[in-house]
């Protein structure tokens, strides 16, 4: 119920008395009402700013969370007041909503975080006034078209399993992701070219001979002309052939329009094939070569630009609709009206309202050819009429279409750039949550070190590590932990398990895959010598491996050998968030484990399987091992817990 | 009447001297015109309500009209909110005319407080007598059976249509029919306040119906 009806109900029960005298029946007992506690203030502390009301007020919408018995989770016994640690900013929409009974958006807030405090809150963001509803639905409409933007582009990641028909279709789409697309793209588009030229050119006249006058060249180089457009239909019609292989939707593709372009540039040439030297149909067969020109608007599939412009004449087509049909309108009366004005003019052109047609559009349009001119008094009158009001019927709706384009290119601007900024973005938070994977490696680390130490090292380096870890981390590393033993493997970095992958794909160990195979886990492998100079949070320290009998350590000796290939060269970029960085002990250390930080490369490229040392997610891979490269997901692991858990 | 002060910006243009360019003026000061009620004191003393319960009262009525005054289409809008099945706007108009007692057009916070003054605190003698006004329509002393019958279908019409048993379209008549048989002693087609009151305290159902909205506030 509203805040009016709550208000108003004692009104209403009162004024109930007015049925009383009518009644036939007795009437009911009113309900009584126990809780007869004065209406006192409540102090509601958001995040330290107090707001107060009365109890009643937030009663009002019981079915919220200040309304309920819910708001009791939140009482702070020594203060006397309910805490909430949430935004005060937007809590003042929410206590106007209980006072007012209307829900008002601030315009300034974002719109998600708007709606998380109206969840929080228990209030449905369907009660917003009419004042400010539009503007709520207009944000959250655009918010979630720039989520699925990113859905979207997040679909250009390859998925496994990929039929060769799913593969091509993709090529097709997206010309970027795979080189063969980009060259047949690049390659189609040439031919395109090509042919729209050989059209143009074929109608120029190609100078004399002595026997025969000037003729165009296409009559001259029959041959050489015929033999271009052959080739050029034969691309196509590859081309055609394999979309519609590759189309999932077979039905569909044929209906679309770039489809239909596709099929009508192609055909006249199949056509005239059949019915050539045909003498009757000839001339149709000249008509047909018009259609050779759509191939030109086979660019639209290499051109954005195009197909904003397409797309924009679409979405406006009815003020296009508007304007051709006042044009018509004005066309018409136009022409009527300088017809009867020039009928009496001796010499005149306008011999009849059809003819005049042709004047009224070359007046209103302004071109003004000249080919027909009033004579008369009333015709120039009329004639200049016509003109000037050309100029404002075709002045109107052209501003709509002009905006209307304007607005689709920039959001296209802006979804590329969406797309351009993302990839380094995501590649800045794969270096946040790698770095919080390398934390827990590298406490691991420490942890084994400080067994060390303990037996050899000073008081010292000991307090330094220990220092190093707050309590959280260190919760967040037990866990962990407690995880690696209970599935009996362990986690490893990005680089060492494709090492592993690729050593195992490559070459076999007979000897040491029963002791894989035993353990069932890729341990963690050392890393060759590393170090990076620049102001990394981390450093990265390498150190000889030492071989401790009782490790897990049977593949470190192998991984050391290709580890070393593998790790110079890498990439390495700063790792950003602050982690504990391992403090620079004695180069050598005699640590069994070294996790090696690969912090990972910007762009993770595409191509799969073509370079072993971009960063992939590790997992611990089960033994026997399938074929790397096509094998290891390129999914974030498990461990890509928030930090800050 | 003291008291009642109206704050506009511009004087009150009369309806038939409204022409295009005055209508914005127009629209301008219909959103300016305040009330302000008269002080607690002299409301505690006409009414028999305490300071806290005008209190109280006021804030909710403020709330919901900031301006100070309701007029009609408001208070069918509020009333209509309780009874959602029916149309409750004929019997709102004629509860808005009962409550309105200076005739001008609006209610303000005094005619709203008097009125729940005497249907909540009163004696039966008054709420039989507010009672009694609610019914005449045109204020004059006799309540005739077409008053009556617009009343009940006002009240029937609240009801709505999905009703059990199903509403006819007699049932209204049978009904002021079955009242006036009660009502009417001398049966001269017309019930007057005696008759009324009189009728009333005789009988004990509605003396009792009386009593149950005592507690409300």
């Amino acid at each position: 119920m509203a805040t009016g009806t709550a208000a108003w109900l004692p009104f209403a029960r009162a004024a109930a008395i007015g049925w009383m005298p009518v009644a036939s029946c007795p009437m009911p007992l009113a309900p009584r009402d126990n809780s007869k506690k004065k209406d006192e203030l409540i102090m509601l502390n958001v995040s330290g700013r107090r707001f107060q009301t009365w109890r009643t007020t937030l009663d009002r919408y019981p079915d919220t969370l200040l309304g309920s018995s819910e708001k009791d989770f939140f009482y702070n016994e020594e203060a006397k007041e309910y805490f909430f640690d949430r935004d005060p900013d937007v809590f003042r929409s929410i206590l106007n909503f209980y006072r007012t009974g209307k829900l008002h958006y601030p315009r300034q807030e974002c719109i998600s975080a708007y709606d998380e405090e109206l969840t929080f809150f228990g209030i449905i963001p369907e009660i917003i006034g009419d004042c400010c509803y539009e503007e709520y639905k207009d944000r959250k409409r655009e918010n979630l078209e720039r989520l699925q933007d990113d859905q979207e582009d997040n679909k250009d990641m390859k998925l496994p399993n990929m039929t060769i028909r799913e593969t091509m279709w993709r090529a097709f789409e997206n010309p970027h992701t795979s080189t063969m697309a980009l060259v047949f793209y690049y390659v189609t588009g040439f031919f395109i070219a090509i042919s729209v030229i050989t059209n143009v050119v074929e109608t120029v006249p190609c100078g004399a001979t002595p026997h025969h006058k000037n003729m165009p060249c296409g009559e001259r180089y029959t041959v050489a002309f015929f033999c271009m457009d052959t080739a050029c239909v034969m691309i196509f019609t590859v081309e055609y052939l394999l979309r519609l292989f590759a189309a999932p939707s077979r039905y569909r593709f044929m209906r679309s329009v770039m489809s239909i372009i596709d099929v009508v540039a192609i055909l006249p040439y199949y056509i005239g094939l059949v019915m050539s030297n045909n003498e009757d149909v000839s001339g149709a067969f000249v008509t047909l070569r018009v259609f050779r020109v759509f191939r030109i608007f086979k660019f639209s599939r290499h051109s954005q630009g195009l197909r904003i412009l397409g797309y924009t004449l679409k979405s406006c087509a009815s003020e296009l609709g508007f304007l051709l049909f006042s044009l018509t309108m004005a066309i018409i009366i136009f022409a009527t009206v300088m017809f009867y004005a020039e009928k009496g003019s001796s010499s005149s052109k306008f011999t009849s309202i059809p003819a005049s047609f042709w004047y009224t559009i070359v007046t209103m349009t302004t071109l003004g050819y000249g080919d027909m001119v009033p004579k008369t008094i009333a015709g120039k009158i009329f004639g200049s009429i016509c003109s000037l009001s050309g100029v404002l019927v075709i002045a109107l709706p052209v501003p709509v279409i002009v905006s209307n384009f304007s607005r689709i290119y920039h959001q296209n601007q802006r979804a590329d750039k969406r797309r351009a900024q993302k990839k380094t973005r995501q590649a800045r938070i794969r270096i946040a949550k790698s770095g919080s994977a390398n934390a827990f490696l590298a406490s691991k680390h420490h942890g084994l070190l400080n067994e060390l130490l303990e037996l050899t090292g000073t008081e010292e380096d000991e307090q330094k590590l220990i220092r190093n870890t707050s309590l959280l981390e260190s919760q967040h590393h037990h866990l962990l932990h407690c995880l690696e033993k209970t599935t009996a493997h362990e986690f490893v970095d990005e680089h060492m398990f494709e090492q592993n992958c690729l050593e195992e794909a490559l070459q076999s160990y007979p000897s040491r895959s029963p002791s894989v195979s035993s353990q069932g886990s890729c341990t963690i492998c050392c890393c060759g010598s590393r170090s990076t100079s620049r102001n990394t949070a981390l450093h990265i320290q390498s150190s000889q491996l030492a071989v401790h009998p009782s490790s897990r350590s049977n593949l470190n000796l192998r991984a050391e050998d290709g580890s070393r290939v593998n790790c110079k060269g890498g990439q390495v970029t700063t790792a950003i968030i602050s982690l504990p960085s391992p403090p620079s002990l004695a180069p050598h250390r005699e640590g069994r484990h070294h996790p090696h930080h690969p912090t990972t490369t910007t762009i993770r490229p595409s191509h799969r399987g073509e370079h072993p040392r971009s960063p992939r997610a590790s997992r611990p891979p089960q033994a026997p091992h399938p074929p790397a490269s096509s094998r290891c997901p390129p999914s974030d692991r498990s461990l890509s817990v928030d930090r800050n858990f | 009447m003291d008291g009642k002060r109206l704050d506009t910006i511009s004087e009150r243009v009369d309806a038939a001297a409204v022409s295009a360019p005055d209508s914005i003026e127009d629209e301008l000061e219909l959103s300016t015109v305040r009330h302000r009620p008269e002080g607690l004191e002299q409301l505690e003393a006409q009414t028999r309500f305490s300071r806290k319960e005008l209190q109280i009262l006021y804030r909710g009525f403020k709330n919901e009209c900031p301006s100070g005054v309701v007029n009609e289409d408001t208070f069918k809008e509020i009333y209509a909110q309780f009874f959602p099945q029916g149309d409750a706007s004929t019997y709102a108009h004629f509860l808005f005319n009962a409550f309105d007692t200076d005739h001008n057009g609006s209610l303000s916070f005094e005619d709203f407080v008097m009125g729940l003054s005497i249907l909540l605190r009163g004696t039966v003698q008054e709420k039989l007598n507010w009672a009694f006004n609610l019914y005449d329509i045109n204020k004059d002393g006799y309540i005739t059976k077409e008053e009556m019958l617009d009343i009940m279908k006002a009240i029937y019409d609240m009801m709505g249509k999905c009703t059990y048993p199903v509403l006819k379209e007699e049932t209204p008549r049978q009904h002021v029919e079955v009242f006036f048989q009660k009502m009417d002693k001398n049966k001269d087609g017309v019930v007057t306040i005696d008759e009324f009151i009189d009728c009333c305290q005789n009988d004990e159902n509605i003396m009792r119906s009386m009593h149950i909205f005592e507690n409300v506030l």
